[in-house]
């Protein structure tokens, strides 16, 4: 029978190699951003973790607060503020175990410092004494990363060892809406559905990158819908919503845990403050988009959540307050301090030993050094 | 008296079986890039390795090589030992930023907390017939990046001894394997492996007494070609093969051309900009009193890597070699 002759009955069939990847149904996020606080699920959250997550936004505003006023003060190079997204930055810490690992971009100083990173030692970045101020190892957190979206591949080859290891442990990667345009991103995502690595992707979408807004950045209908392209679960959360983010992560902390591969959070939030103090946001939004936000704001969500149900008063959010003051105060009086250099550090740490090359530009150094102090009495 | 049964082996056959050796030697280590599982990558350098390990242990990723690195950064993060494979030099350039940005500065940017023992191996160089972008030599682009080692074999012993100590390392190497070499062969016992040596040491290879060269990679053997030729001309040229970029040997090289007081720099990459001009600044600056003629570079031309049917004209020849040699001001010593 020729194609003519079968013409009425002739079905295209797919090439032989071809057959669905995956069912993309259940990738899908849901259409609006998942939210708890201000619904009835908000009644059966657990009330111990609604008080810890509002002391750490509090004691987090407070510290972004403190942050850029020491940039004002000589004490910061520069400072990129979390205010307003801080349900994110505490979320993403408290959601993860302790041999979990957090992979955190420059703006996420909160998160570090939620995880147990020292205060100060959390700012050696901004403060610029050196790179990253803290031991990986000591919290499994990652260094600060400054090129967009390089750190996710890292999280992924990191939790990829692990489970080859035996290892339950999971990855979190942060990155901001900007982020999601690089490279890395991509690569990294694919690599993660590949291996199904035990990662999770939060991506903060806090409306920009710098002063270029969402819609110059992806025409996708959300960022969580990228998740779907690469064959992991999208998952699209109110960002400001601290308990909602919180189960989202948790959520997707235990899927990859259990084997179930990593998961795309793309959290909606805003960011309240300029990129940074040397930024000016006046330049591309206007006031009645940020009022609008802070009517949202995600420390007044929770506490009017806790004072609803009776539990936390005047005084306790006075107490919560007052361990946030605590917290600038020794942020202050610890950052004020000069930090104690070294040049001579310059050469330690390039290579476990230093190269000939290096060996002669350090007594280069060294002899600078001496002449200036000769100079100086 | 026992007999040493000595094989013929490929330069492509020696870094099999030095990354065999490794991945035998230390759990820890794993191999991962494109192609590299079932086919045994698009060299066969990573031939049965999959079979033999398992495929966590030797593993085929998606086609992405800023991933394949940075996925190495992490696992180098989480205790293991990574050996990448990047296909050709010219498609190493996505994986930049992750080598710039992150391998090279990893323990320096963390005090020392993360250092990261990651093997890059890129083909590199022209010579065998490739189509645009599978011939560069892009050398000169690792060397100005601190941090990292930049190592070249040139032979099929040191192919095996540079890659188990580049393994061995603690710091990341960029391993360049000159492509045109894979099929070369030497005798070599398989009993008994050649032994390994720290990176950082150059060696001469031939000795004389006119003039040194200084190359490394592809163009060892070419200098070695036009040592020979060069003796109808009354030379005794000495070759100093220099197998690593970074740390650069100031010793051997300098101690070469102290003896004969004139050198020149041989190399595929282009010269301006090009790894010569570290080198010949460095041999003046040490040498000075011992040299009589400047120290002169031959390279590729300073143009993107020609089509096959043109590369002879581009890569530094023995003629070009001993033009360059000529010029060594000879007459000055009459």
């Amino acid at each position: 029978m020729t194609v003519m002759e079968q013409r009425g009955a002739y079905r295209p069939t797919p090439p032989p190699a071809w057959q669905p990847r995956t069912d993309p149904a259940p990738l899908l996020p849901d259409p609006e951003p998942y939210r708890v606080l201000g619904t009835e699920a908000a009644a059966r959250t657990d009330p111990e973790l609604l008080l810890t997550l509002h002391a750490q936004l509090v004691r987090g505003r407070r510290y972004n607060a403190q942050a850029t006023a020491l940039t004002k003060q000589g004490r910061l190079a520069v400072y990129p503020s979390s205010t307003g997204q801080e349900a994110c930055q505490v979320a993403a810490a408290l959601a993860l175990q302790e041999r979990d690992w957090l992979f955190p971009s420059y703006r996420d100083t909160l998160a570090v410092v939620a995880r147990g990173v020292d205060p100060v030692q959390a700012l050696t970045l901004l403060r610029g004494d050196w790179h990253t101020g803290y031991d990986p190892y000591e919290h499994r957190v990652a260094p600060l990363s400054t090129p967009l979206a390089t750190q996710l591949p890292h999280a992924v080859g990191l939790a990829h060892a692990a489970r080859l290891k035996g290892d339950d442990v999971v990855a979190l990667a942060m990155v901001g809406d900007g982020g999601t345009s690089e490279g890395d991103f991509h690569e990294a995502l694919n690599f993660a559905a590949v291996w199904q690595a035990p990662v999770v992707f939060l991506v903060q979408n806090n409306g920009f990158a710098i002063s270029v807004p969402l819609a110059k950045q992806t025409a996708a209908p959300s960022l969580a819908h990228k998740a779907v392209g690469y064959g992991m679960p999208g998952r699209l959360v109110d960002g400001n919503d601290a308990v909602a983010v919180h189960q989202v992560l948790a959520d997707a902390v235990r899927h990859a845990r259990a084997g179930g591969g990593p998961t795309l959070v793309e959290a909606v939030t805003y960011r309240i403050d300029a990129h940074t103090n040397a930024d000016d946001a006046t330049r591309y939004r206007g006031d009645t988009e940020v009022e609008a936000w802070r009517a949202h704001d995600p420390i007044m969500l929770l506490e009017r959540e806790l004072t609803g149900r009776g539990l936390l008063d005047e005084d306790g959010i006075r107490a919560v307050r007052e361990d946030a003051e605590a917290l600038a105060a020794d942020l202050r009086a610890r950052m004020n301090q000069d930090p104690v250099l070294d040049p001579m550090d310059l050469f330690a740490h390039v290579y476990a030993e230093p190269t000939p090359q290096l060996l002669e530009q350090r007594a280069q150094l060294s002899a600078e050094l001496e002449a200036e102090r000769e100079g100086a009495q | 008296m026992t007999t040493v049964a000595l094989k013929p082996a490929t330069m492509a056959q020696a870094l099999t079986r030095a990354l065999r050796d490794a991945m035998a030697a230390d759990p820890a280590v794993h191999v991962l890039g494109e192609d590299v599982g079932k086919l045994g990558g698009v060299f066969r350098v990573t031939d049965g390795l999959a079979k033999e390990f398992g495929e966590d242990r030797c593993t085929d990723t998606p086609l992405a090589e800023a991933g394949i690195l940075g996925a190495a950064v992490g696992m180098a993060m989480y205790g293991l030992r990574p050996v990448v494979e990047m296909q050709f030099d010219a498609f190493a350039y996505p994986a930049f930023e992750q080598l710039v940005s992150h391998v090279s500065r990893m323990r320096n940017r963390t005090r020392g907390a993360i250092p990261l023992p990651i093997t890059v191996r890129v083909p590199y160089g022209g010579g065998i017939g490739g189509v645009e972008h599978h011939s560069d030599s892009s050398e000169a682009y690792y060397m100005a990046t601190p941090g990292l080692h930049v190592v070249t074999p040139a032979t099929v012993a040191d192919a095996y001894g540079l890659l188990r100590a580049a393994i061995a390392s603690d710091d990341p190497v960029v391993f360049l394997e000159p492509k045109r070499l894979y099929w070369s062969k030497e005798s070599w016992n398989p009993e008994e492996p050649p032994a390994v040596e720290p990176i950082g040491r150059a060696v001469v290879r031939r000795s004389g007494r006119s003039a040194t060269l200084i190359t490394y990679g592809p163009s060892v053997t070419v200098c070695l070609e036009a040592a020979e030729a060069a003796r109808a001309e009354g030379w005794d040229l000495e070759v100093v093969d220099l197998r690593s970029l970074v740390p650069f040997d100031d010793e051997t090289v300098c101690a070469s051309v102290r003896r004969t007081g004139r050198a020149v720099v041989v190399h595929e990459s282009g010269s301006f900009g090009g790894p010569g001009g570290e080198i010949a600044a460095r041999v003046t600056e040490r040498c000075f009193h011992h040299l009589e003629a400047p120290v002169l570079r031959v390279a590729g031309f300073d143009v993107p890597y020609p089509p096959p049917m043109l590369e002879r004209h581009h890569l530094p020849g023995v003629d070009r070699i001993l033009d360059a040699v000529g010029r060594l001001q000879w007459e000055a010593e009459s």
